[in-house]
């Protein structure tokens, strides 16, 4: 279980996060939703340790994330970037391999390229997509292959930052159901920060709408539609009247 | 009263600034170097830029070097002419090569061709948060990027210097005895014996010390890079002008404390 607690994150003058407090059981799917600006990568990212909070605490399974071996750490996770961050240096079977090829969970090379194919064809990849170089790929190819980079270790806890952000509707389609049968069969507990409502109901278990540096509401998807809360609902319409000022 | 305090104030506020960046740049360094001695050490990475550092800078060096030579050559000539001393060129060739032009030129040419691929690149992993992958796929940035980068430079610079000055001083050579009339077998035991070994030592460690400020520039500014196109543009620029300004200072400080009497 992720726990968030109080979480306070400041730009300069800007508080991006004043107070987070979030619950993420194990083996769910979390997706936060919410205009940008409003700190869903920050969220993520603090996780992580890329950005250091302020104040508050963030545990995973009742341990600091901030505290301890950092690569045990780390091996624990899988990212998918918003665009895709594959190293321009390295060919596709290498960008997804990269964790098995270095580091304490390293592979022999031909075993690491074999997991590799195995893991690009669970993303809808053929194999002579393996030696292409990132630059050769469209932007869904290369969502695909950041997939199958964040699954390539089997790590027990997945985030996925906008994950179809820049898609066409059916590339983004593809890609949301990749994402839940992938989490369901891993048994992962996945995060998920988007404002495509479309990747909400595709991947979702449970939901939390992070407004103005708090989380405004949360809860099971099936309860999203009828929650009565006035910031989820004008999010959901796309509406530019209500709570939330549609210039930011 | 407003008058006098906000100019000193925004003199301070820039002072500030400035000291804080220096600041930046020591633990950066310190960093860099901590890394390059403790493991994992990325092989392959340091054979590219093993490569990318020296061999491909070397066309580049060549070409500088030569024309330098042949420049420093026709000016010596004229301006020792003027007092019956045309005989010093193959000498004053190959001190000015080595001990100065040589180091110097190489050195700026790697900051201009290595330090600004090396923060451009940097820069754009920043900007499309390749360097944020690497530190979730459980890889440090410093040791993965800056290590292998600095550790090659500080290797292989010296060796671009030392083929550097031996083009130059062939670039005098050339022009001293097609254009100039001087005798070759002369002009190439004039030159032998005239250089010493501590001009050929202070030129190879000038080369390493360039080097490795070449790729900690490049390194430094890239990790450190703002966002958008503009950042990375703003990134280049400055590792190249710090990379230069610090090559030429430790040039400086390095000729002064090898051959200052």
């Amino acid at each position: 279980m992720i726990h968030f607690d109080t979480v306070h994150k400041a730009f300069g003058p800007k508080k991006v996060l004043q107070g987070v407090t979030l619950d993420i059981p194990a083996a769910t799917s979390m997706v936060i939703i919410g205009g940008s600006g409003t700190g869903k990568s920050v969220l993520l990212k603090s996780v992580l340790g890329l950005i250091q909070p302020d104040h508050g605490t963030i545990t995973v399974d009742g341990k600091n994330a901030t505290q301890g071996d950092r690569d045990a750490f780390l091996a624990r996770f899988g990212m998918l970037f918003q665009g895709g961050a594959l190293f321009d240096s390295l060919p596709v079977w290498q960008n997804v391999a990269f964790r098995l090829l270095r580091g304490s969970l390293k592979r022999p090379k031909a075993e690491a390229r074999d997991i590799a194919i195995e893991k690009l064809r669970r993303v809808g990849l053929t194999p002579d997509v393996a030696d292409l170089f990132p630059s050769e790929l469209s932007g869904g190819m290369q969502k695909r292959v950041g997939l199958a980079r964040a699954i390539a270790a089997e790590p027990e806890i997945i985030f996925f930052d906008e994950p179809t952000t820049g898609l066409d509707p059916i590339m983004s389609g593809v890609i949301n159901d990749l994402i839940r049968e992938i989490v369901t069969e891993m048994g992962a507990t996945a995060m998920t920060i988007t404002h495509d409502m479309s990747s909400v109901r595709a991947i979702a278990d449970n939901v939390a709408m992070l407004h103005d540096g708090v989380i405004q509401w949360t809860g099971p998807v099936s309860e999203m539609d009828t929650s009565g809360d006035p910031y989820l609902t004008q999010f959901i319409s796309g509406s530019a009247e209500g709570p939330i000022e549609a210039v930011r | 009263m407003n008058l006098l305090i906000t100019p000193l104030a925004a003199l301070g506020r820039q002072t500030l600034a400035v000291l804080s960046r220096l600041g930046e740049v020591v633990i950066f360094v310190l960093s860099a170097f901590s890394h390059i001695f403790r493991p994992p050490f990325y092989r392959r990475e340091f054979i590219n830029a093993l490569f990318n550092i020296g061999w491909l800078s070397l066309p580049v060096v060549g070409m500088t070097a030569i024309f330098t030579g042949g420049a420093l050559a026709l000016q010596i000539y004229d301006g020792s002419s003027r007092f019956s001393a045309e005989a010093v060129v193959p000498q004053i060739v190959a001190i000015g090569m080595v001990r100065e032009l040589g180091p110097v030129l190489v050195g700026l040419m790697v900051a201009a061709r290595v330090t600004s691929s090396i923060a451009a690149e940097i820069a754009t992993m920043k900007v499309t948060e390749q360097i944020d992958a690497l530190t979730t796929l459980s890889t440090h940035p410093m040791k993965y990027l800056t290590a292998p980068r600095v550790l090659a430079a500080i290797l292989v610079v010296p060796v671009l210097v030392g083929i550097g000055d031996v083009i130059g001083i062939y670039g005098g050579f050339l022009l001293a005895t097609e254009q100039l009339g001087f005798n070759p077998a002369t002009y190439i035991r004039n030159t032998a014996d005239f250089l010493q070994p501590n001009d050929i030592y202070s030129s190879l460690i000038k080369g390493s010390v360039f080097g490795g400020i070449a790729a900690l520039m490049g390194c430094f500014f890239g990790m450190t890079s703002g966002r958008g196109a503009q950042g990375v543009g703003q990134a280049t620029k400055s590792s190249v002008q710090a990379a230069a300004v610090l090559i030429l200072a430790a040039n400086f400080l390095l000729t002064s404390l090898f051959f200052a009497t």
